[in-house]
């Protein structure tokens, strides 16, 4: 087999298998036949709202949209094509009454205090969805995320299952448009949009393309720091992203336990979650 | 007997519901009687599920006519032969990962997986332990050699197998897939083929292998049965993902066929590689065998 150009390049059919068949055996092994998924407009919940219809059924799956004032308008019309391509059922509420009086009790909130506690409000209405609705809560989390810790613990990152955990975002991309993700939503510059003008590359400092290529470097292929800069990476770069790996760690795992007996959750209390099914 | 029906079970389990699995082994041990098949083999844990952790105590059997499970196999063994995977408990409450092999009421031989993955998002030396024998056994249809999975990612117990007298190897596995590039299948699912592929042809055996399908949590198994023939000839191939049940019309001629063209079990020099091998245990402290090293 020739070795790939690109890296990162996927195979989309084998990968939609695969996501597919998990979505559905970890819906339907919990006891589920239903899922329920927060749609931004963005690419990444686009693509799990996509194929959580494929894996679910359309009718059992709900695109909950959850705007705040500020939302970008533009946004909610993409998050609207996603629903309309994917023929999910759908619901829209605005979180602005939810976050305002929490805002106006705390003026000097910076924007992330105020992107966290809106993040944290749409998992609240996604998880009383998820009771309401009869299903489970799929994530929209990509690996570029994840180890780079660009997430709010217990907001967006909050989900019952997540399909796209170990795609990159270039990776969530290729399969986007492979499935029939509108190209608007593919190509635009992503952004959490928590605030007016805020965009993910603005905010992190590199691109995606450049960060993916280093971290499948660092994390797939194991190479050391050093061996990234001397492949081509800059050096500052490279640091700066070991860091921010290490630093937000403890967003990767659940908080630890202090061990006082001898059998302890999450040491030696070891089932998987599909135990029994 | 020189035509032998194989049937190769790739199936989703329940996991550490063994009466749910055994199940599902006796519907597909009908189904293969009505096919006529001589031979059916179910993959790795195929009784239990793969990743057991602490299920792995309770879910673990002994292979005789006293234990419920195997009880019903083996009585299902009288039409067929079967192959199955289970956790043993041996009389010192040790915990194998094991293959079985039943036929006409008896077991006749148990492997017991001796390459244990505790690496990478294998955590098998955690909860089992380790086999410490490779032996082929004699079938109703010729001699025959198990291996379990990571057994197989390692040269040396084919090899074993191969000098051992085995015409059929029998290769099982719950072999989670990784690896996803542009092509159309995982590097996992490739890599076990072409080893595949490879102990048929170097060995000139029959090399038949079944893996299991579906999910564990985050983790996908990805089916797809082959068996090759002693020429390294892909006989049969079952769908990836996909419960099935694959069969393969193995002509046992074929050994006398190819190692007629291909002496290499006649012209193997096994006391060169014995010599060699012990010069090497001996000079080098780089190679260590697991049980010397305890």
């Amino acid at each position: 087999m020739a070795e790939n150009q690109d890296p990162l390049a996927i195979n989309p059919e084998l990968t939609t298998r695969i996501l597919t068949g998990f979505i559905r055996s970890e819906v339907q092994r919990a006891g589920f036949e239903r899922g329920v998924i927060g749609v931004s407009g963005g690419v990444d919940s686009a693509l799990s709202c996509l194929l959580a219809a494929e894996a679910l059924g359309s009718e059992n799956v709900l695109a909950l949209t959850l705007p705040y004032a500020a939302s970008s308008p533009e946004a909610t019309g993409h998050a609207q094509l996603v629903i309309e391509k994917s023929g999910v059922q759908t619901k829209s509420y605005d979180i602005t009454p939810m976050v305002e009086p929490y805002f106006e009790a705390h003026p000097e909130m910076d924007q992330i205090r105020r992107g966290n506690v809106m993040a944290r409000a749409r998992m609240i209405v996604l998880y009383d969805h998820s009771a309401a609705f009869d299903g489970l809560v799929v994530g929209t989390g990509n690996k570029t995320e994840l180890l780079l810790g660009y997430t709010t613990l217990f907001g967006d990152s909050a989900s019952a299952l997540n399909p796209l955990g170990d795609l990159y975002k270039t990776q969530v991309r290729q399969l986007a448009r492979a499935i029939g993700v509108p190209d608007v939503i593919v190509q635009k510059p992503p952004s959490a949009d928590l605030w007016v003008g805020q965009t993910d590359e603005g905010e992190l400092g590199f691109t995606y393309a450049d960060v993916d290529l280093l971290l499948h470097k660092l994390v797939d292929q194991r190479y050391s720091p050093q061996a990234c800069i001397e492949a081509g990476f800059d050096q500052v770069f490279v640091q700066n992203v070991v860091e921010r790996i290490r630093q937000t760690q403890y967003k990767r795992v659940l908080p630890p336990i202090a061990k006082l007996s001898n059998r302890t959750v999450g040491y030696d209390f070891l089932y998987l979650r599909d135990w029994g099914t | 007997m020189s035509k032998l029906k194989l049937g190769l079970a790739q199936i989703n389990t329940v996991l550490g519901d063994l009466d749910a699995n055994l199940a599902q082994h006796l519907v597909l041990i009908q189904r293969a009687r009505e096919e006529k098949t001589d031979l059916l083999v179910f993959p790795e844990l195929s009784l239990t599920g793969y990743v057991l952790q602490d299920l792995t105590p309770e879910v673990a059997l002994r292979p005789s006519n006293d234990d419920p499970v195997f009880n019903q196999l083996l009585q299902a063994s009288m039409e067929l032969d079967l192959v199955v995977g289970f956790v043993e408990a041996e009389r010192r409450h040790r915990f194998y990962i094991a293959a079985a092999y039943l036929s006409r009421g008896a077991v006749v031989h148990v492997h017991r997986k001796v390459y244990l993955p505790t690496y990478g998002l294998f955590d098998e030396g955690r909860f089992f332990a380790w086999g410490d024998s490779v032996r082929a056994f004699e079938t109703r249809f010729g001699r025959v050699g198990m291996l379990i999975c990571e057994d197989f990612w390692h040269a040396s117990p084919p090899y074993l197998l191969w000098l051992d007298g085995a015409e059929l190897l029998v290769l099982i596995s719950a072999s989670p897939g990784r690896g996803l590039s542009n092509a159309g299948r995982l590097e996992s699912a490739h890599w076990v083929e072409r080893i595949n592929q490879a102990y048929a042809s170097l060995f000139t055996v029959f090399v038949a292998h079944t893996n299991r399908v579906g999910y564990e949590d985050g983790l996908n198994f990805w089916g797809g049965a082959t068996v090759f023939d002693p020429d390294g000839a892909l006989l049969v191939r079952g769908p990836d993902f996909e419960p099935a049940l694959t069969f393969a019309e193995l002509d046992l001629a074929q050994l006398h066929r190819t190692r007629a063209r291909l002496p290499l079990l006649r012209d193997e020099r096994t006391n060169l590689m014995s010599k060699e091998l012990a010069r090497i245990l001996d000079s080098t402290h780089l190679l260590h065998d697991r049980s010397e090293a305890q």
